[in-house]
């Protein structure tokens, strides 16, 4: 950029920079890299007050026993002690968000797939299934929940209706410990809109060439999409794995929800303590539940920030994994422009 | 179009032998049939919500599927049992400032981080990412301790106030955009002499409007339908709960009657489900956004 080189070549500027041009063109410098703070001052207080100066205190609260009413008391290791060694509701949480992690997260992946290569491939109203597939992600979870375990109800619910009309005696659902986890899958899975969507516009944007030279070599269609639309669209895929994976490890409100309304004849509100989250039999408790109810029905808060630094470890692990395969599915655009 | 079609028909084609046109089309109907079965059971739960929304107290208790007689008058009685035009301004108010705030905060970082050049700027694009992938549930125990020695538990100022300092998410959809905006624009304005803030608003926000639309409507959503936080911080304080916290209420505090509740569920869902019959394109856009290369 700096044109000092070609301005020596040339004989009629020969005294080099003037020390006027030269403080003004610091003076420039100054005013872009102003202009550049002003640009990025929301992020910069946002990220320091609400992300930066969070992560700190947490890992300093998780050294401590906080009530929130008194001050924190430095209380060393117990916290993690305890979290490793003494709660006995620590490893059900652990196991049953990895349940999540395994079992409902590939399927998530798997059947909003499904779904995207067959809407690509109908012939006729394309758009109408894209938007039934679609809808139910709109709906607030709150209400998707409601509404989901209204619909499995042992007692009066359409689900078991339904099945004991074909002569199948439907289990609890949200009542069996065996069957609330998958319940909450079958949940999940209805919402798998967002996923949908975006591999449908990733499989209609294969080059169309691409299949024609398959098809042209004797590919037949399942072979094209093992082959040509797989490879093709891999970066979101892996994307799409990604966001499912995080959403895993935060999924908290439909569990809340369902594990307050579930049970049969429930009393007590949402925010009453003594309602027991993870209902039935702790089948439900994931571990950000756990998290919520040491954290705001406890208020033990220095144990909850110990909790959320294994989060923090878990979840930042996933991330800088996420991070250095970024430019797979990252348009970071460097110097190049 | 049609011409497009006979324009290419002259070409010689191959012709497919009839057993492997009768094996497609038989692959053809399969597929639509799963299609369809499908289809009816995304659609079924809307369907059963909106029928018991509609009955009967008595016939609640039952596991009759369809309404007899309609009872219209569940809807009203939602509104009397509980105070859903509260939750519900309480939910447009949260929604709508959050929203405005997020949008004036992050056009500006995505503009720097798109359209700028300086030091640093990948690295500051991996803390956008950092912050954007880690669930919330690590920072919220300080963020909670903080605003509670704000006094601000019990309203609806703690859900707002951080969207109004950028969000990660948005700043991140917005810089993918507006990267994919030809630099030439920005320059040719550049050495016009104009100053980078009127760039960014006349030039770049301007082509970038269908981007900011899809994230500001993503963002309304998203507060609409929150209920972490609002469960976090409005618990304590019915004045400010919003719909999402109400209902998760209402089974237990003001009935068993599943009717009221589904019309409860029903007069939530439905705003959200017209606006996106107003904004189809605006929704599909912003989400192919999200998932494609910028």
């Amino acid at each position: 950029m700096s044109t000092a080189p070609a301005a020596t070549r040339e004989p009629y500027r020969l005294p080099p920079v003037s020390p006027a041009r030269r403080s003004a063109k610091r003076k420039a410098a100054w005013r872009r890299r102003l202009t550049v703070l002003a640009f990025m001052s929301p992020w910069i207080v946002g990220f320091s007050v609400f992300f930066g100066y969070p992560l700190i205190d947490n890992a300093y609260l998780s050294f401590t026993h906080y009530d929130l009413l008194s001050n924190p008391v430095w209380i060393g290791l117990a916290n993690y002690k305890y979290l490793f060694g003494g709660d006995s509701e620590v490893w059900p949480a652990v196991s049953n968000t990895l349940w999540f992690l395994g079992i409902a997260v590939p399927l998530q992946v798997l059947f909003a797939f499904g779904i995207a290569v067959m809407v690509s491939r109908a012939r006729a109203g394309a758009g109408i299934f894209r938007t039934i597939f679609y809808l139910p992600t709109l709906a607030p979870t709150v209400a998707a929940t409601l509404g989901f375990v209204f619909l499995f109800n042992p007692g009066t619910g359409p689900v078991n209706t339904l099945l004991s009309k074909i002569g199948i005696t439907g289990p609890l659902w949200f009542q069996s410990p065996h069957w609330a986890k998958p319940s909450l899958t079958l949940l999940s899975l209805w919402g798998i809109g967002n996923a949908m969507v975006i591999f449908l516009a990733a499989i209609l944007d294969v080059p169309k060439h691409l299949h024609e030279a398959a098809e042209l070599d004797g590919a037949g269609a399942l072979r094209r999409l093992w082959y040509v639309t797989l490879p093709t669209i891999s970066p979101v895929i892996l994307f799409s794995i990604v966001i499912a994976v995080i959403a895993g490890l935060q999924y908290f409100d439909q569990a809340y929800v369902a594990s307050t309304v579930a049970p049969p004849g429930a009393a007590g509100g949402a925010g009453d303590s003594s309602v027991t989250l993870g209902y039935p039999d702790g089948s439900t408790l994931f571990y950000p539940l756990l998290l919520y109810q040491q954290g705001f029905s406890y208020f033990n808060m220095g144990y909850a920030a110990a909790l959320s630094m294994l989060l923090l470890v878990v979840s930042l692990a996933v991330t800088l994994l996420v991070l250095r395969n970024a430019n797979r599915w990252v348009h970071a655009q460097g110097e190049g422009r | 179009m049609a011409t497009a079609v006979q324009v290419r028909t002259p070409v010689a084609r191959r012709t497919v032998p009839r057993a492997v046109r009768r094996k497609r089309l038989l692959v053809a109907i399969a597929e639509h049939s799963v299609l369809i079965v499908l289809a009816i059971m995304f659609i079924a739960p809307f369907v059963f919500i909106v029928l018991t929304g509609l009955m009967t107290n008595a016939q609640s208790l039952t596991s009759n599927l369809w309404p007899q007689p309609f009872d219209f008058h569940n809807i009203l009685e939602v509104f009397k049992e509980a105070p859903m035009l509260r939750y519900a301004w309480n939910t447009f108010l949260y929604a709508s400032l959050a929203t405005l705030g997020l949008v004036l905060s992050s056009v500006p970082v995505a503009y720097a981080l798109a359209c700028l050049r300086w030091k640093g700027r990948n690295l500051v694009f991996i803390g956008v990412l950092v912050s954007m992938m880690l669930p919330p549930q690590v920072t919220v125990i300080p963020v909670y301790v903080m605003f509670a020695h704000l006094h601000l538990v019990g309203t609806i100022w703690p859900l707002v106030i951080p969207n109004w300092f950028g969000d990660a998410f948005s700043i991140f959809l917005l810089r993918q955009f507006f990267l994919t905006i030809p630099p030439e624009y920005a320059d040719a304005a550049r050495v016009d002499g104009c100053g980078e803030f009127r760039i960014m608003v006349s030039v770049v926000v301007r082509l970038a409007k269908p981007a900011i639309a899809a994230v500001a409507l993503f963002s309304f959503l998203l507060c609409w339908n929150d209920f972490w936080g609002p469960l976090l911080y409005t618990l304590d304080n019915p004045a400010h709960w919003t719909l999402s916290v109400g209902l998760a209420q209402f089974r237990n505090l003001y009935t068993v009657n599943w009717n009221l509740v589904m019309a409860g569920t029903v007069v939530f869902m439905a705003p959200v489900i017209v606006l996106f019959f107003f904004a189809q394109k605006a929704f599909v856009e912003g989400i192919t956004l999200t998932g494609v290369k910028g």
